[in-house]
């Protein structure tokens, strides 16, 4: 074990996340000053709560994963900090709840932790977790559970809890394709049979993990879940691009891709909105563009600078503590701080491709590089919506937003990617 | 596989480089174009759904209150008091805007004074950052005012010549700005058309915004500006007792005296009686700079500085525009022709008069406090004009004491006090006018000055202005230096 790096890795997380600590106090202290905030007044306990919660995390790299990766987790830490305090300035009820969910992440990221001990061993339990990730697909249709939320059927209710299981099913999905892909992947990388002057692999290797996507797909798409069908769509083409170097699979992806758009576009109506939104949405300022004129007014209300946190008006835009919570913080940070949480993303996406790059098992080779690119599509796919850069799809800002099942199962995912960050240098220095 | 990920590396910095892009035209390239984009309400909802601060009066009445509304705007704004004060508050309009007390001191009720100011108190209390503004009025005296007025179209100031703070602000017809705050919108809207179609005109605050001929009460800054000028003294020159004044170079025109009957005598006399040909020889002897320049001594031809939006300037004509106009100055010098004047701006000429010569600057504003009760912000009384030296200013006085004890306004004595005042009837067609009482008391050391104004009220006898307007500026002043 290297353990002169993993302590250097260790401390230097440590500085960055008292970091991210001071910056999230910083700005739930200046939201505490701005004269219309709803933010209640208990600074102290918001800090021990908040330092308590990155030290317990800090702790648990320090006895479960020594040697990973220092930076990906203060980064976590700043975003949900700064996503906290959007949360509580602008709703002071889902404050409470993000502060429970928050902690709820941080206990699924001790945990996948204690569970996990080297990546290689869910590399095993592929059918279990494409398996797991299908049931959890499933779950919001079921009649009983199933919630509607916003046009959307992606909810399931147990007791008081709300949840989205599809947030889960990405991570075991993305498990699953890893494993298959590196275990096809001599077998998928060579053309068997010609087909349109393209060589194509054997159905019979291709079969299990085309059916397992497509069905994801549907129902992702059958759920209205738009967001997550595009961010699970660039996924695997990703992931089987960088598996078999092939860049004709890259080629059939966009065709899918234009061919599944314009199909989408004929036949649903509200793809088909949401398309004349991203076109033109001043002529349906009031209606259906509402929500994305809003958040257009609030980034140029924020300007360079930003009104400051607590004196602008974001609580205007309509899903602004969830989705549109990018456009709270372009509103009351202005270009600076949207900059800075764009830059705290790519550092983000930076470091995941660096383990993926120095990791040597393909398997965590290619989840690494699978996880990174969920953090980074997602990413991609709001922030593009909530600009106007590409059509709208609700989805949350991984980390940022508000809502329970995206926080827990990004931890795990964080967690997952320092995993594999520490099997790496186990291995490197042993 | 590294090659493959180094590439999606770069994909995924391209994504991003084009978000960072986009984010650079919203927010700095195309920020203009958003913010005055006709769609973008951000500016008037900002301060509509923020919590805002009370206004008060100075014995703790609230006249404006924002309430929790349990709907999307959060809190609701009330007047307690329905049209009393509707016209000092002004409303708080989502669709319309703000007026009144509610637009001049916006940023302290949002709170916006304390900014900047950094109060660590914020990050361990719960609190209310929004102030609290308290107004100069009283609500029994702007009671009685109301009452006074009654269905009759005019208005009614007073305020305290000492420091220029306004005490009552009354006039009708006024409005409910209930009807304008509520969240209601197409309410709101069916409300605001309704007002305005009023012939009425209920939305006008008539006190500060609608001018009048003043008519005989501007005979006190003709009087005062001779006693200035040495044109005459109370004595002197003794004016001829005349039914009719011919006026110069209009062939056989004349000027008579209200009601038709003769009067003259000196300038305390002329002033006693109100004497229209003895005035206007006056303001012919005075001539158009002298006269002119009196009147803008007291504030004609400027908006008085209260701190309530969109005030009028009372005005007198420049001396250049009587140079061909002898008739003009004979007229003007009796408050008619082109002279106009809103009450509060004939209730300063009281006041200065009243005050030593010196007009304080009129104001609504007490003070600003913040919800823990400590003054953020005082109003410091300042003079506005100096119209006359103290010496004019007392001689005056004493005039006008002479014309409440016995003269044409005998109907505003109040027994044990000595008011001054004068009376004043513009006519306004066959048998109706305007009609002015302005008064300050007590004559010695004077508290209130007043004045009141009836719109187009029928001619009741031989001094309307003392008849009509005389009883209800008693009837405030008797309320005013109520112990």
């Amino acid at each position: 074990m290297n353990t002169l790096l993993g302590a250097q890795r260790r401390n230097t997380e440590l500085g960055l996340l008292l970091m991210a600590g001071v910056l999230t106090a910083g700005a739930y202290t200046l939201a505490g000053l701005g004269r219309s905030a709803s933010l209640p007044a208990n600074l102290v306990p918001f800090l021990l709560i908040i330092l308590g919660l990155l030290a317990v995390a800090h702790v648990a790299t320090r006895r479960l994963a020594p040697s990973a990766d220092g930076i990906l987790l203060p980064l976590a830490g700043l975003l949900n900090g700064v996503g906290y305090v959007f949360i509580a300035r602008l709703d002071s009820d889902l404050a409470g709840l993000q502060a429970m969910w928050t902690a709820l992440g941080v206990g699924a990221f001790v945990a996948t932790l204690l569970v996990v001990r080297r990546a290689r061993d869910i590399e095993r339990l592929r059918y279990t977790f494409a398996l797991a990730g299908c049931a959890l697909l499933l779950m919001p249709l079921l009649p009983g559970i199933g919630r509607n939320i916003n046009g959307a059927r992606l909810w399931v209710r147990l007791g008081a809890l709300t949840f989205q299981p599809g947030e889960l099913a990405k991570i075991a999905l993305c498990i699953f394709f890893a494993s298959y892909l590196v275990e096809k992947q001599p077998l998928l990388a060579m053309g068997t049979r010609k087909v349109a002057g393209v060589w194509v692999p054997n159905v019979r290797h291709f079969g299990p993990i085309v059916l397992a996507w497509a069905f994801s797909l549907v129902v992702m798409f059958w759920e209205r879940d738009l967001g997550s069908s595009l961010l699970f769509f660039a996924l695997f083409i990703t992931l089987l691009w960088v598996a078999t170097a092939r860049g004709a699979y890259l080629g059939i992806g966009g065709v899918m891709f234009a061919g599944g758009a314009y199909i989408a576009w004929s036949v649903f109506d509200h793809v088909k909105t949401r398309i004349s939104i991203l076109a033109d949405p001043w002529s349906v300022a009031t209606g259906a563009g509402y929500q994305t004129v809003q958040a257009l007014f609030a980034f140029a209300a924020g300007g360079l600078t930003g009104t400051n946190i607590g004196q602008g008006s974001p609580q205007r835009i309509p899903a602004v503590s969830t989705d549109f919570i990018f456009a709270a913080i372009g509103e009351e940070l202005g270009l600076l701080g949207t900059v800075a949480v764009l830059v705290a993303f790519l550092l983000m996406v930076g470091a995941g491709l660096r383990i993926a790059m120095r990791v040597e098992s393909p398997f965590e080779k290619l989840l690494a590089t699978g996880l990174t690119a969920i953090i980074g599509l997602q990413t991609f796919i709001i922030l593009g919506g909530v600009t106007r850069l590409v059509p709208l799809t609700g989805i949350t800002l991984p980390f940022v937003s508000y809502g329970g099942s995206s926080l827990v199962s990004n931890y795990i995912l964080l967690a997952l990617l320092l995993r594999i960050s520490d099997d790496h240098h186990e291995r490197a220095g042993a | 596989m590294n090659g493959q990920i180094r590439k999606l590396g770069i994909v995924l910095i391209v994504l991003f480089s084009a978000l960072f892009v986009q984010l650079n035209y919203l927010q700095v390239l195309d920020a203009h174009h958003l913010n005055t984009h006709p769609a973008n309400s951000r500016a008037v909802v900002r301060d509509f759904v923020q919590p805002r601060g009370i206004i008060q009066l100075a014995d703790g009445t609230v006249v404006a209150q924002s309430v929790p509304s349990g709907d999307a705007f959060k809190l609701q704004r009330q007047y307690p008091l329905g049209p009393l004060f509707a016209h000092v508050t002004g409303y708080f309009s989502f669709t319309y805007g703000d007026e009144g007390v509610e637009r001049t001191y916006n940023d302290a009720l949002i709170g916006d004074l304390a900014k900047g100011s950094f109060d660590p108190r914020n990050l361990l209390v719960q609190r209310d950052k929004t102030d609290n503004v308290t107004l100069t009025l009283s609500k029994n005296l702007q009671q009685v005012a109301t009452d006074q007025l009654g269905q009759r179209k005019g208005s009614v100031v007073a305020l305290d010549p000492r420091t220029g703070a306004i005490l009552a602000f009354a006039d009708y017809p006024t409005y409910d700005p209930n009807r304008l705050a509520s969240h209601d919108q197409d309410a709101v809207q069916q409300a605001w058309t309704e007002l305005n179609a009023d012939p009425d005109k209920p939305l006008l605050p008539r006190t500060y915004r609608e001018r009048y001929p003043p008519g005989s009460s501007f005979k006190v800054v003709t009087a005062a500006t001779a006693l200035v000028t040495g044109t005459a003294t109370p004595a002197q020159p003794v004016y001829p007792n005349l039914r009719e004044l011919p006026l110069p170079n209009t062939g056989g025109q004349t000027l008579g005296n209200f009601g038709g009957g003769s009067c003259g005598g000196n300038l305390a006399d002329a002033l006693r009686v109100s004497c229209n040909t003895s005035f206007a020889q006056l303001g012919l002897d005075l001539g158009a700079q002298k006269l002119s320049a009196g009147a803008e001594a007291f504030g004609f031809n400027k908006v008085p500085p209260i701190d309530l939006p969109f005030g009028a300037s009372a005005s007198f004509p420049p001396a250049t525009a009587f140079a061909r106009d002898l008739p003009g100055l004979a007229k003007s010098a009796i408050g008619q022709q082109d002279v106009a004047a809103t009450p509060l701006q004939m209730a300063l000429v009281a006041a200065g008069i009243a005050n030593n010569g010196v007009i304080m600057t009129p104001h609504v504003l007490a003070e600003v406090r913040n919800t823990d009760g400590e003054v953020v912000q005082q109003y410091k009384n300042q003079p506005w004009l100096t119209a006359v030296p103290p010496s004019v200013a007392q001689t005056t006085r004493d005039m006008m004491v002479g014309v409440v004890a016995g003269g044409s306004g005998t109907r505003a004595q109040i027994p044990g006090v000595t008011v001054a005042g004068k009376t004043g009837t513009a006519q306004t067609g066959l048998g109706r006018s305007h009609v002015w009482f302005i008064a300050f008391a007590p004559a010695e050391a004077p508290r209130v000055a007043v004045a009141v104004m009836l719109e187009d009220q029928p001619n009741t006898s031989e001094v309307t202005g003392g008849a009509l307007a005389a009883p209800i500026a008693q009837a405030v002043i008797r309320a005013a230096l109520a112990p």
